[in-house]
């Protein structure tokens, strides 16, 4: 089997006010070094097979088209053989 | 003339706006599931609002795939009447019928109150019977009305007359504290270049009654039914 995992993040250019929620919140609770939050979604999948290429050239359709939307959010999509646990 | 209103697991606009166009303007009206594949000869489709889906991944992420959404991009395409409300809106952006999209709002609440809205001209098949400038008051009740595109977007958005509808304040200044979400230029509705899809936030099916405190919302209906016998 193969486990993915799909990491979507608000794009840089677009202002995330959860990010900013969290980061006013942690300044607040005194850790005045961080600058900068910026909140996500973590997807993870299990898929059966383990022909990783091909699980990867079909999960970058699903994460354009579902997972993400590319006027907001980017995403990254990591791949590895998982032990079937 | 024959309205859609479509239900999706979640929608809960879609009873209200049903009530106004039978009731009130004595349409004929069907309800679609959102798993029927036909629209019933319908004129006009409506997106009622709610939660599709419950908002998971994104407001309308999983309503975009619904079988009935081909039909409805079919409609959009050959250029009949659509009309997404809150919800709606939200699904016709991931549907990609409209550009842009709706994030959280800047101040991370939930907005239900009644506000005012600009109608920035009539020059629509859904604001003919409004004026331009006027203030309306409508109801919104959204925590993602954010409308976000890129400035390109934007500018053309405005140049070719897509935006209808703008948050203002009473008097119809674009001032920031009359912006409910954060909305880039105070958009609360836009249309597609041709302008038959129209999506916005407010919403008119509660304020088409006078008991209900506003029926100013009843215009946009009133509208579209002169653009069908016009």
């Amino acid at each position: 089997m193969i486990r993915a995992q799909v990491i979507v993040r608000p794009r840089k250019s677009i202002f995330d006010p959860q990010g900013d929620a969290v980061c006013r919140a942690i300044r607040h609770l005194g850790v005045s070094a961080v600058k900068e939050a910026h909140v996500g979604k973590c997807i993870e999948l299990e898929l059966e097979g383990d022909d990783i290429g091909a699980a990867r050239a079909q999960l970058e359709t699903i994460c354009r088209d579902l997972l993400s939307n590319p006027v907001i959010e980017d995403y990254v999509l990591t791949l590895q053989p998982g032990d079937g646990k | 003339m024959r309205w859609a209103v479509i239900q999706f697991p979640g929608s809960n606009c879609d009873q209200d706006v049903f009530h106004v166009l039978k009731n009130v303007l004595g349409q004929e009206v069907d309800y679609i599931w959102h798993k029927d594949t036909s629209l019933n000869g319908a004129d006009a489709i409506v997106l009622p609002g709610g939660f599709s889906y419950g908002d998971y991944l994104r407001c309308g992420a999983i309503a975009r795939f619904s079988p009935i959404m081909p039909a409805v991009k079919e409609a959009a395409a050959a250029g009949g009447t659509v009309l997404g409300i809150c919800n709606g809106f939200q699904i016709l952006c991931e549907a990609g019928l409209l550009p842009g999209v709706l994030v959280r709002n800047t101040s991370l609440h939930f907005r239900c109150e009644t506000i005012p809205v600009r109608v920035e001209h009539p020059l629509s098949r859904f604001t003919s019977e409004y004026l331009t400038g006027r203030v309306l008051r409508l109801p919104i009740a959204h925590g993602e009305g954010h409308y976000v595109a890129d400035d390109a977007t934007l500018d053309a958005l405005f140049r070719h007359r897509q935006v209808l509808f703008t948050y203002s304040d009473l008097q119809g200044r674009s001032t920031p504290e009359a912006n409910p979400n954060g909305s880039q230029r105070h958009i609360a509705g836009i249309t597609n270049r041709a302008g038959n899809v129209l999506g916005l936030m407010p919403h008119p099916e509660r304020a088409s009654e006078k008991i209900l405190g506003s029926d100013d919302g009843l215009g946009l209906f009133a509208s579209i039914l002169l653009s069908m016998k016009g």
